[in-house]
């Protein structure tokens, strides 16, 4: 459907063979695994928040847009690979969430900017200046009217062009390689990385909802209740939108274009080879902690105690002192004033949510970092964090 | 002509007795158009303008209205078709593009629920950068969160009724998560804690999270008949009335947010 057409007219392969483009894919494919990635992305996230009245400029953000898309889109005319991944029609839905992500937070954040300057310069609102109440029929009813029409084409137009996929009939004793959850859940999955499956597939999952339940008793600063801003609640925009969009729409986009077989990571441009072998280096927090001489070439080396719980010391006070310390520590020194705000019981699950959170991050630089697996291993009681 | 009958028509007992107000075109019979429609009445009657411009909403919260009723819609229709146990389910999958006019059902189906679950965050991440989860609306951003968990529930109950490959083993990869939930799943941490007495345990293959999601140790036939009903019915039914009280919320907690 996106191939060359001028190339398939010519009774060519459709991909355009450009040698010149080899290093390049190369340079991408290779730097793509998360261990790198991430790390420029958050950069990336951060950037994008303390320069937002600038880039959402239009011009600027129209070039954005422009040159999102002819790199995203491009691409699928010069790489084979990349172009089935894209093109999967179980993939496309992740195309618009991108796109739709994109867009909304420009207009958001367009918004704000101008609100900001507005405050700034102690000026009401762009709302509060023009607002003047209407009548529900006809202003809203009929914009309702012309959104249901114009979603209903959408669809049915959606549901023409692009056939639902149908693979053979299921088969309990062949699981297809990769088995992949339903893509909404990919965030999920990838972070089976990091995690074991009690954690990845159950505690995170639950906090993430009581999290998302519990935030407007946690948020209690009074501004931008009602209208676009960001200068007036940097803090909280800050921390749920790299939990939405850096925690969980960017390991979704991993998890769907770039975990092949075995959950092996492969650049947008590499082919999904199910022979590939990665290396796995299993080390425990515990064996840095008893044998650090082997691993780090410097210290002691013991042998692992048999008692599990004192094999896993290191282990259990670190998480321990993470869950437990680190919150009374925020409360007496950074958040001393939220804390005082929200009072000891309401700041305490906040903090319990947000050190939780925080753990995903801290274990993926870990993992990069020192080759991390778990900090406590304890396979006498199938828990492993 | 054509008025004259319209007129004529608008003067019957049977249109009166239906609609109890003039044609909505001053403020009074607008006003009535509203109030005396169950539907139009979940709206206020009067909105504030800056809260239904599009750059506000997105549209997000209609949009994913718009695409449950859709799903209802359609999904009413492939209950027609389609038989939840393993001899069927497939062959009828197949059925519905080669036998059934019209064969794009289960693409308006499976396409809508995806653009539902992209509206719905989408929705979400707008109320949440206009702060309208602040008070008087903190209840109401609850009611989302959990019309957000079904969101995602129906869509994953739904993805295994095709039962193809894909099917079963993303729901296999899905569930096998709650063999893992700490002390109720057979793999999870401290799964022995909980016994019926010394070496009788009450957390087992047969009695487990995973168990209770599955009918079974595997996705198997129960499970597509577990599945089938809490996609059909629980799981609609549910949402469909939190989706009532959203709305009516919305109403009582003044309207679409915007500055105080
Ligand atoms: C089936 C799912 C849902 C439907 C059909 C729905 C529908 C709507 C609609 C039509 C509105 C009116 C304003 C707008 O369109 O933005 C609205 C407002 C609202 N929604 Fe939802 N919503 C859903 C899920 C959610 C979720 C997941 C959340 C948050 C986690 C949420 C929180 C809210 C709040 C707090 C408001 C009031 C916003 C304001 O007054 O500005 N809703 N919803």
């Amino acid at each position: 459907m996106f191939s060359n057409p001028f190339l398939l007219a010519a009774g060519r392969d459709p991909f355009v063979e450009l040698p010149q483009l080899e290093g390049v894919k190369q340079f991408v494919n290779n730097w793509s695994p998360p261990e790198f990635s991430l790390p420029f992305i958050v950069l990336l996230f951060i950037v994008l928040l303390l320069t937002y009245k600038k880039w959402t400029k239009p011009v600027i953000a129209l070039t954005l847009l422009v040159v999102f898309v002819v790199v995203y889109f491009g691409a699928m005319l010069v790489d084979y690979n990349y172009y089935e991944i894209l093109k999967k029609a179980d993939n496309v839905p992740i195309t618009i969430m991108l796109l739709g992500c994109g867009i909304f937070l420009w207009t958001a954040f367009r918004q704000a900017a101008r609100n900001d300057v507005r405050l700034e310069a102690g000026k009401p609102l762009v709302d509060e200046e023009r607002d003047d109440k209407v009548l529900v029929w006809p202003d809203l009813v009929y914009t309702e009217l012309i959104c249901l029409v114009l979603a209903s084409a959408v669809l049915v137009i959606w549901a023409v062009v692009l056939p639902a996929p149908l693979e053979s009939p299921a088969n309990p004793a062949g699981p297809p390689n990769p088995s992949k959850a339903p893509w909404y859940f990919l965030g999920l999955q990838e972070m089976l990385v990091y995690f074991d499956p009690w954690m990845a597939g159950v505690i995170l999952p639950v906090m993430i909802i009581t999290g998302l339940i519990a935030m407007p008793y946690f948020d209690t600063n009074p501004k931008g209740n009602g209208y676009y801003t960001f200068r007036e609640r940097p803090f909280a925009i800050s921390v749920w939108l790299f939990g939405f969009l850096i925690l969980w729409v960017v390991l979704i986009v991993f998890g769907v274009f770039l975990r092949g077989p075995n959950w092996n990571f492969f650049g947008p441009f590499a082919y999904w080879d199910a022979n590939m072998q990665v290396p796995l280096t299993n080390v425990m927090m515990s064996d840095y902690f008893w044998n650090p001489k082997d691993l780090l070439g410097f210290g002691w080396s013991y042998a692992l105690p048999k008692n599990p719980f004192i094999r896993e010391i290191s282990g259990i006070v670190f998480t321990a002192a993470w869950v437990f310390i680190l919150p009374p520590l925020l409360a007496r020194t950074v958040m001393r004033k939220m804390c005082m705000q929200l009072g000891t019981f309401r700041f305490y699950v906040m903090a319990f949510h947000l050190v939780i959170m925080a753990m995903l991050p801290l274990k993926m630089a870990l993992r990069w970092l020192l080759t991390l697996k778990y900090f406590i291993y304890l396979p006498e009681y199938n828990l492993n964090l | 002509m054509l008025t004259t009958a319209l007129n004529y028509i608008r003067s019957t007992q049977v249109w009166s007795s239906i609609f109890r107000h003039g044609i909505p075109r001053d403020r009074r019979t607008r006003v009535m158009a509203v109030m005396s429609n169950v539907f139009l009445h979940l709206h206020p009657v009067a909105v504030r303008k800056s809260g239904i411009r599009l750059s506000f909403t997105w549209c997000m919260g209609g949009l994913t209205f718009f695409l449950f009723l859709a799903e209802t819609i359609s999904g009413i229709l492939l209950m027609f078709y389609y038989r939840p146990v393993i001899e069927y389910a497939y062959a009828d999958i197949q059925g519905l593009r080669a036998h059934v006019t019209l064969g794009v059902l289960r693409e308006i189906h499976r396409w809508g629920a995806h653009a539902m679950i992209i509206s719905i965050w989408l929705h979400m991440m707008r109320v949440f950068l206009t702060g309208s989860y602040k008070p008087p609306r903190e209840f109401n951003w609850g009611v989302g969160v959990i019309l957000l968990v079904l969101t995602m529930l129906l869509s994953f109950t739904g993805y295994l009724l095709p039962w193809d490959q894909l099917a079963i083993w993303a729901i296999t990869v899905g569930s096998n998560m709650g063999k893992a939930t700490p002390v109720f799943g057979m793999q999870g941490p401290f799964s022995d804690v909980l016994a019926f007495r010394e070496g009788v345990p009450m957390v087992t293959t047969k009695s487990d999270a995973a168990f209770l999601l599955l009918a079974g140790t595997k996705v198997g036939a129960p499970a597509l008949m577990r599945f089938y009903v809490l996609h059909c019915i629980a799981l609609p039914v549910v949402a469909g009335v939190l989706i009532a009280i959203h709305f009516w919320r919305i109403r009582k907690d003044g309207g679409i947010s915007g500055p105080m």
